[in-house]
């Protein structure tokens, strides 16, 4: 069982949902797809730590054998790729590693060349197996990154909980290609709500059952604009995590709560359960 | 020898545009007979890495000069190693920049910014 956790925009609880999901499941995988600031390590500490490197294949100019065709230099849809004075420039962090360039040179001046663009560290938490992407800073794309970690976690029995790149970009969709399940965390402002249509609608593309955790609500708030849209469009409502002073203390000194608290361990337990019972037995695959 | 201008519009009393590599047109310059004309730049909607194929189409219209508010490292990297020399633009119109280019009254622009790299 694969569990995507995902969100419009950053800040509504993305890791506070699947690290304290992960935490309630026992025996389970935490992987931490959001590569370009993975945080869930800061929570969990894993021990136990190992590091493995994670590379792409950009194109290598032989400048003897560049005739200056610019077929490569046309055919780049990143703009990687610029014609000087007859010599071919290759800017290695806009290279999105396609391969296309090398495919197409009429006299083979473009190889292969490895790129180490970031790693993957494993750790274990307790009963947790914590895996995150790390994507080396100023690099493009973490979707190689999100792909070696999907690969690593196929074969897992254990529940997988993925906790997503906030948005609805290309590194969001990579991250819940194999989900069985999505749960958007949302926040009920007007900001939380447009962002939140772009994630609901990306899930929707995706053909992915999913559920709403609407974080970060008020007791006495008259109208719950996100509550309101999951009404009128029939989304599932899983869960709403009320404003607390004792939960975000405790998530800012990166305690996870349901570790330290018997109150946030029922009530992640809970949302776990619910999400359970929402979970197809028939899995949805996309790859 | 040619002379290439980022430019809002197409007329010679637009203004200097903001940004090089998302600027809607250049205006390439030609000092031996005081003529130009502008050339659209295909860069500017470019999802990434505009900077670099914008300076492609400034090297390509054959420009060994550059006059520009700023620049990124990646267009100054492709001028660099064209050996363009870049310009830091004064206020006002593509005119005025071209007078002042005329009088040798421009300074060299030696300070690049980085990529505004989105999340795509």
């Amino acid at each position: 069982m694969k569990i995507a956790v995902l969100s419009g925009k950053g800040g509504t609880g993305k890791t506070l949902v699947s690290v304290n999901l992960a935490s309630v499941s026992k025996h389970s995988v935490y992987v931490d797809c959001d590569v370009e600031e993975p945080n869930g390590h800061l929570f969990f500490k894993p021990t136990e730590l190992k590091k493995e490197k994670v590379s792409i294949k950009i194109p290598l100019v032989d400048e003897d054998l560049c005739i200056g065709c610019r077929k490569c230099v046309d055919f780049c849809k990143f703009n990687a790729l610029a014609a000087v004075l007859d010599k071919l420039i290759v800017f290695e962090e806009v290279c999105h590693a396609c391969g296309g360039c090398i495919l197409l040179c009429p006299t083979n001046a473009l190889t292969e060349k490895d790129k180490a663009i970031g790693e993957i560290q494993k750790g274990v938490s307790d009963q947790v197996k914590v895996i995150s992407g790390i994507l080396n800073t100023g690099e493009e794309s973490g979707v190689p990154i999100i792909k070696q970690l999907l690969k690593d976690i196929n074969d897992e029995s254990n529940p997988v909980f993925i906790d997503c790149p906030p948005g609805s970009a290309c590194i969001a969709m990579e991250s819940i290609r194999d989900a069985d399940y999505c749960i958007l965390v949302a926040e009920p402002t007007i900001f939380g709500l447009h962002n939140f249509k772009m994630v609901y609608e990306l899930v929707k593309i995706f053909n992915k059952p999913h559920g709403v955790v609407i974080n970060k609500c008020f007791d006495d708030e008259n109208e719950n604009l996100i509550e309101k849209y999951c009404n009128e469009q029939a989304i599932k409502v899983l869960s709403k995590i009320y404003f607390e002073s004792e939960l975000g203390k405790l998530n800012s000194n990166a305690e996870i709560a349901s570790r330290k608290s018997e109150k946030y361990k029922l009530m992640f337990t809970s949302l776990l359960q619910t999400v359970i019972e929402e979970v197809p037995h028939e899995t949805v695959t996309h790859s | 020898m040619k002379i290439a201008i980022p430019a809002d519009e197409n007329t010679l009393e637009s203004e200097v545009c903001m940004s090089f590599g998302r600027a809607p047109y250049f205006y390439i310059h030609d000092t031996e007979t005081q003529t130009g004309e502008f050339v659209e730049n295909k860069a500017a909607m470019a999802s990434g890495g505009a900077g670099i194929k914008a300076a492609q189409i400034v090297l390509d219209s054959t420009a060994e000069a550059l006059i520009t508010p700023r620049c990124g490292e990646n267009a100054a990297d492709v001028f660099k190693a064209a050996k363009v020399k870049i310009y830091k633009s004064v206020i006002g119109s593509i005119q005025n920049n071209i007078d002042n280019f005329n009088d040798e009254k421009l300074d060299a622009l030696d300070h690049f910014h980085a990529g505004f790299h989105g999340g795509n």
